[in-house]
């Protein structure tokens, strides 16, 4: 899906410049070789997986057993049916010993198809249910991993692993294991049953099986590479159009169609070779394995009919013989896809347990408790924090201060100053290196993380809008509100008006496939939406870049009652945003070089003066509270 | 504040009963609708696209048949091995001879079925590709209205998912071919070797292409509710994974999980009614199996018995039934593709047949390097919908080399005034010229060559990021996008990067901030070296740095050439020779911000209610800079 905004500007450039790779980044990867052990082990997950539903199993594989039985029963019912038919013409038998062998027949077909049914149904039931487990574990796995997995791993990795793994793991039970026993036990039975019946003439039908099955594993396995290959390059194809379509108005106003062309060309070609290539391994394969087959049923026509001519065996049996091969077609030239069932398996399941199995570094204390707020009082004591894999380079250094119920604290600074990090402390989505935060005298780490996240608020630099209505957008934090709690909030971020005009009002479906909303507008939703929590300490993040000032004024205004019961921390770029703060952080290198007041830092005249000069143009005097008042 | 009085609802839906406002997912999925299973239309526009491989398609459907003769040919030959060559009498050379018949046809079997599936797989594969390339270029230059209104993610799954049920369709149609050739070859051969007999087996015959007509309808609707139960939740899963941070922040993720529980139930549900219909069909296939076989044991052993018929019609009976229910299942199968095949076809000329309203007219010069750089509007109207118009009456001229600004509040026309220079949409009224030339009178590669244009979000595209600076201008060498680089001041990023110019550029340049990025595109459009230069301004505020770089590039890019800048900055304002006001789609001012200002009017009120925004400037700066800035 495209992406309409760029979201998590600065995050992204923090991991691409780390450059490293964990080991968990490069297990997403769909050509990524899996540790075979990690893989058998995953096998061995699933199956145990797959009994914990024992009655759908079990009946599964013994349904499995009776089909095979039934479907062995049936060549030599029919084998019978033409002896005994000679029988009768040659005078030897009454007529009417035809009956009970065409009601047999009758019998063993319904009961295969009843057991078959059984089977297909029970193991596909189990595939499902483990594909709901594992479903739920992999979501409630990736909401509670934190921050600094997901600045690290991929989305559209995670979504590999969650759709296709996932199909690759539910698809084991019925594709390679219940298909395991069935063909086994056909292979097996059969083989007893004809090699005692003609020990040569048995060697002969089954001779087609062991080069039918190989080349069928061989070719499955080479189509299964191709197709993890296929599936890159078409993955840039789309990629190109994706971009193309996206960008549309650049490419029409560089008149870059021809060039679109020639690059869509280029990703075209190489996946078509590709698929190509996927149709000769598959066509090469299947036409000598059909062959192998017609090739050993000849020979058995062969001698079987010389044996018969010389009255070795009854043709009776030469017919058994070749209706089982016919039966055991089938599921031979299907042992490749059993084996793929298996290879695809240890892929997709280890891929998919190293996800759920992934350790949440932040995570609730062992019996920790709830956050109690009492004065609100919000206290950073030496805080330090680094990214993980910049150990050396501290993104926020021995920041301490303290923020008492009610006052604004505005933070700036220049860019890559710390800011963002430092906000992004409070709420526990990372967890400093050193130092602690604490929240009414309890240390934030050692209470449950959801009452920290519920006592601070954050409105992000990167809104993310959900695809559903504004109004449900609006109620995020609160989905039980009262609707007259949404049109406050939405009416103190300046939106209420706007949402009005339009066509859904506030059902208005909004987010990646809903109505595309201007920067502004979503800052705007963003702010509404966090005002809709109740938090001690709230923390706009530079979430009102794209507001004009006026505008911001106007929210600003209307918060002020709001405002009163919490402490604010401010992030901005522009000072107007945070002028009237209690108390100003300037930022830089991550460390706090001033602090005080608006007037207070203007005396001392050090970096924030300068920064207050320079946006305090001669020409530009019109304080912007007055603008409000026109 | 508002202009709804307290009180009123908030939209007409709500009774003011309390509710959950809470979804994972969205409940919207990608329509796919089963079309009718034939569509005249449809069938002869992909003809087209069949037309060119005509010859492939003459030389499967030729190999179709020998395939399937051969397949026919192998019971018969069972039979006359056994009637002719197994009789105690019977000479050993009739046993060989049909052995090497035998041979014969199990080679042209391996031959048929290799050219068949071949030409089959590589002729599908190709018109597939085709259909692709042709929907993307059409794409190329149909209106940017359709694009506007056409959402990327509904385009690239016509491209993708409607291309491919197209392929699935062609892919099965030829081996239909076969089934069909084969379900008719095995009628009439059993009709031909006993017509009593043939009659009693085949009256299973229409038994099972009704009950298997009836279960379809209910069975695909089985299929669908499980295919879109399955979109529905993995959509849920695309978005906890794009929104993580959101959830996180307003600790969403228990209840999150809770919801997705449910669709994930929803799904299983779904999946086992969609499994239980699939599987039933198997004891109703087996059941009229084992009555047919039931039949030539006991009609045909009497026939035998009789001496109507010899043993080996009856083996030959007992191999054609279990043959012939298999082309039933896929003829059957073909249905639904089939189905599926023209919605999507339906879907694919749905795109091949949007107007491509802007073209060049027949008489079309191009543009060429003599034409100034002038632009000028006569009387122009303009509306996305022409009963509303977005842009009346507007003239104004703009001098060759001339810097103008355009301002005015959101939704006053000036990027409709953009778009109409480079002519992405037709006026109703009026005319642009530029280069003193009706763009209409132009061909509108050499008017895109003219104009270079920076929209006001930058789009880079995947790749190096000298390919994002050369982009299509195909002439410029590696010294020109240095220059380029350079003159823009991005050349010292780009050099810092790993690889430098040849850095490759994440999705969307996300490896690059946005200042970064916005340079850049300023590189992309001065290395076109055009006359004209059109500029959206971002409204984003950045840091002040590269705010600052960003002016400075600008005024490079703006040198020599005619300039029209939609400004939202001061800095870049009073930097244009004029500006001309919108408000309304009508031109209502224009002058130098001086005489603008004085007069009083819109210009000079926009002016005092954007000041905040125009003042962001670096905390360091030399005199230079500020005497440039201001």
């Amino acid at each position: 899906m495209p992406r309409r905004e760029v979201r998590g500007d600065k995050k992204m450039t923090k991991n691409a410049q780390s450059g490293r790779e964990t080991s968990s980044d490069r297990i997403f990867r769909r050509t990524a070789r899996v540790d075979p052990h990690a893989g058998l082990g995953a096998i061995a997950r699933i199956t145990r997986m797959a009994f914990r539903y024992p009655v759908s199993a079990g009946l599964a594989l013994a349904a499995t057993v009776a089909a095979v039985l039934m479907q062995l029963s049936i060549p030599v019912i029919l084998g019978q049916a033409v002896d005994q038919t000679q029988l009768v013409a040659a005078a030897k038998a009454e007529p009417e010993t035809l009956y009970p062998i065409a009601l047999l027949l009758f019998v063993a077909s319904v009961a295969r198809g009843i057991l078959t049914l059984i089977q297909n149904y029970t193991a596909e039931s189990v595939g499902h249910a483990l594909a709901r487990d594992i479903r739920n574990a992999v979501y409630g796995r990736i909401q509670s991993l934190p921050f600094s997995f997901h600045d690290r791993t991929h989305s559209g990795d995670l979504i590999t692993v969650g759709m296709l793994d996932l199909e690759g793991v539910r698809m084991y039970f019925s594709t390679a294991l219940v298909r395991t026993v069935l063909l086994g036990l056909l292979i097996g039975l059969g083989a007893t049953l004809l090699l005692s019946t003609h020990l040569a003439l048995g060697l002969l039908a089954l001779s087609f099986v062991p080069f039918a099955g190989w080349r069928s594993t061989v070719m499955r396995l080479a189509l299964r590479r191709t197709w993890l290959i296929l599936q890159e390059r078409l993955g840039v194809l789309s990629q190109v159009m994706e971009e193309n379509l996206g960008g549309i108005r650049v490419v029409r106003a560089f008149a870059a169609s021809e060039h679109e062309m020639d690059k869509f060309e280029v990703a075209s070609k190489s996946a078509l070779e590709l698929s190509h290539e996927r149709i000769e391994i598959r066509v090469k394969n299947t036409a000598v394995m059909t062959m192998a087959f017609f090739v050993s049923m000849g020979l058995v026509l062969y001698f079987g009919g010389r044996q018969v001519a010389s009255g070795e065996i009854t043709l009776g049996t030469l017919a058994t013989f070749l209706t089982f091969m016919t039966i055991l077609q089938m599921p031979v030239r299907q042992l490749g896809l059993m084996v793929n069932g298996y290879a695809r398996a240890s892929t997709c399941g280890a891929r998919l347990f190293a996800l759920i199995d992934h350790e949440a570094e932040i995570d609730n204390a062992p019996g920790a408790p709830d956050l109690i707020i009492s004065d609100g009082t919000l206290k950073l004591d030496n805080v330090s924090f680094a990214y993980a894999g910049h150990p050396d380079r501290q993104a926020v250094s021995g920041i301490s201060f303290e923020a008492h119920r009610g006052e604004t604290i505005g933070i700036v600074g220049p860019p890559g100053s710390g800011k963002t990090t430092l906000m992004h402390l409070i709420p526990r989505f990372y967890d400093p290196t050193q130092g602690s935060i604490s929240i009414d005298g309890q240390d934030i780490r050692d209470a449950t993380l959801s009452s920290v996240r519920q006592a601070v608020a954050v409105v992000q630099q990167d809104s993310f809008l959900f695809t559903t209505s504004i109004e449900n957008n609006i109620a995020y934090a609160d989905p039980f509100t009262e609707t007259s709690q949404i049109r406050g909030v939405t009416e103190s971020a300046q939106l209420h008006d706007y949402i009005l005009g339009l066509p859904g009002k506030y059902g208005t479906i909004v987010g990646e496939r809903g109505v595309s909303l201007s920067g502004g507008q979503r800052q705007r939703l963003s702010i509404a939406r966090t005002l809709m929590m109740k938090p001690a300490v709230l923390i706009f993040d530079d979430s009102t870049a794209a507001i004009d000032a006026g505008t911001e004024n106007r929210i600003r205004t209307a918060l002020k009652e709001y405002t009163k019961d919490r402490v604010t921390l401010i992030v901005a770029h522009r000072l107007a945003s945070l002028i009237h703060a209690d108390r100003i952080l300037f930022l830089e290198q991550g460390r706090i070089i001033e602090q005080g007041s608006h007037e207070e830092l203007l005396k001392l005249g050090g970096r924030y003066c300068d920064l207050h000069d320079l946006q305090m143009r001669p020409n530009a005097e019109i304080p912007a509270e007055k603008v409000d008042t026109q | 504040m508002s202009q709804t009085p307290p009180g009123e609802a908030l939209d007409p839906r709500d009774d003011e009963s309390p509710r959950m406002r809470a979804v994972v997912g969205s409940d919207r999925i990608e329509e796919e609708i089963f079309g009718r299973v034939f569509d005249g239309k449809v069938t002869q526009r992909i003809w087209q696209f069949v037309r060119p491989y005509k010859r492939s398609l003459l030389i499967s459907i030729a190999a179709v048949l020998a395939f399937t003769g051969s397949q026919l040919t192998i019971p018969l030959l069972i039979r006359y091995a056994i009637d002719n060559g197994m009789a105690p009498d019977a000479p050993p050379n009739v046993l060989l001879s049909i052995m090497a018949i035998f041979a014969v046809i199990v080679a042209i079997n391996y031959v048929a079925s290799r050219v068949q599936e071949l030409v089959t797989g590589r002729m599908a594969e190709d018109v597939l590709f085709d259909i692709r390339r042709a929907m993307f270029s059409h794409l190329q230059r149909v209106s940017l209205s359709f694009m506007d209104k056409t959402e990327v993610g509904r385009l690239m799954s016509r491209l993708q998912g409607d291309v491919n049920s197209m392929q699935e369709f062609l892919d099965t149609s030829v081996l239909a071919i076969g089934d069909l050739l084969l379900l008719f070859g095995i009628v009439a051969v059993m009709l031909w070797l006993d017509w009593q007999l043939a009659l009693m087996v085949l009256t299973v015959l229409p038994i099972l292409f009704g009950i298997r007509i009836l279960w379809l309808t209910r069975a695909r609707a089985a299929f669908m509710a499980a295919h879109e139960a399955n979109s529905i939740t993995n959509g849920a899963l695309a978005e906890a994974i794009h929104g993580v941070r959101a959830v996180q922040a307003m600790d969403r993720a228990r209840l999150n999980a809770e919801l997705y529980g449910q669709l994930v139930d929803n799904t299983y549900k779904a999946h086992l009614r969609a499994s239980k219909l699939s599987q039933i069909m198997i004891p109703i296939v087996d059941t009229l199996t084992g009555s047919a076989m039931a039949v030539v044991a006991l009609a045909g052993g009497l026939m035998v018995v009789s001496e109507r018929i010899e043993v080996g019609v009856m083996v030959a009976f007992l191999f054609y039934i279990q043959r012939f229910f298999d082309p039933i299942r896929s003829l059957t199968m073909q249905y639904s593709v089939m189905q599926r095949a023209m919605a999507s076809g339906h879907r694919l000329t749905e795109v091949l047949d949007v107007d491509v309203d802007v073209k060049d007219a027949r008489n079309a010069t191009p543009l060429g390097k003599d034409d100034d750089g002038s632009v000028e509007f006569r009387n122009v109207t303009f509306g996305y919908n022409p009963e509303y118009p977005v842009l009346k009456d507007v003239s104004f001229r703009v001098n060759s080399g001339e810097t103008v600004a355009l301002v005015g509040p959101t939704g006053s026309g000036k990027s409709s005034s953009m778009a109409l220079i480079h002519r992405f949409y037709d006026v109703q009224d009026g005319a642009v010229l530029v280069g003193g030339r009706d763009v209409r009178d132009v061909t509108q590669k050499s008017l895109g060559r003219h104009m270079a244009m920076v929209l006001q979000e930058p789009y880079l595209f995947t790749g190096t990021v000298r390919d994002n600076i050369r982009y299509a201008s195909d002439w410029a060498d590696d010294e020109a996008v240095v220059e380029a680089a350079i003159a823009v001041g991005a050349n010292e990023f780009i050099e810092a990067l790993p690889q430098g110019y040849d850095t490759m550029l994440a999705e969307r340049g996300s490896n690059l901030s946005l200042g970064q990025r916005q340079l850049l595109s300023f590189a992309r459009a001065l290395v076109t070296d055009a006359k004209i230069l059109i500029l959206d301004e971002a409204t984003a505020n950045i840091d002040s740095y590269t705010e600052m770089q960003i002016q400075k590039a600008l005024q490079r890019l703006l040198e020599g050439r005619t300039g029209l800048v939609i400004a939202h900055r001061l800095a870049t304002i009073r930097n244009a020779n004029r500006i001309i006001v919108l408000q309304h789609g009508q031109l209502v001012e224009h002058g130098t911000h001086d005489t603008l200002i004085e007069h009083g009017g819109l210009y000079a009120q926009l002016y005092r209610l954007n000041y905040a925004s125009f003042d962001d400037l670096p905390n360091r700066l030399s005199d230079e800079d500020r005497k440039r800035a201001t």
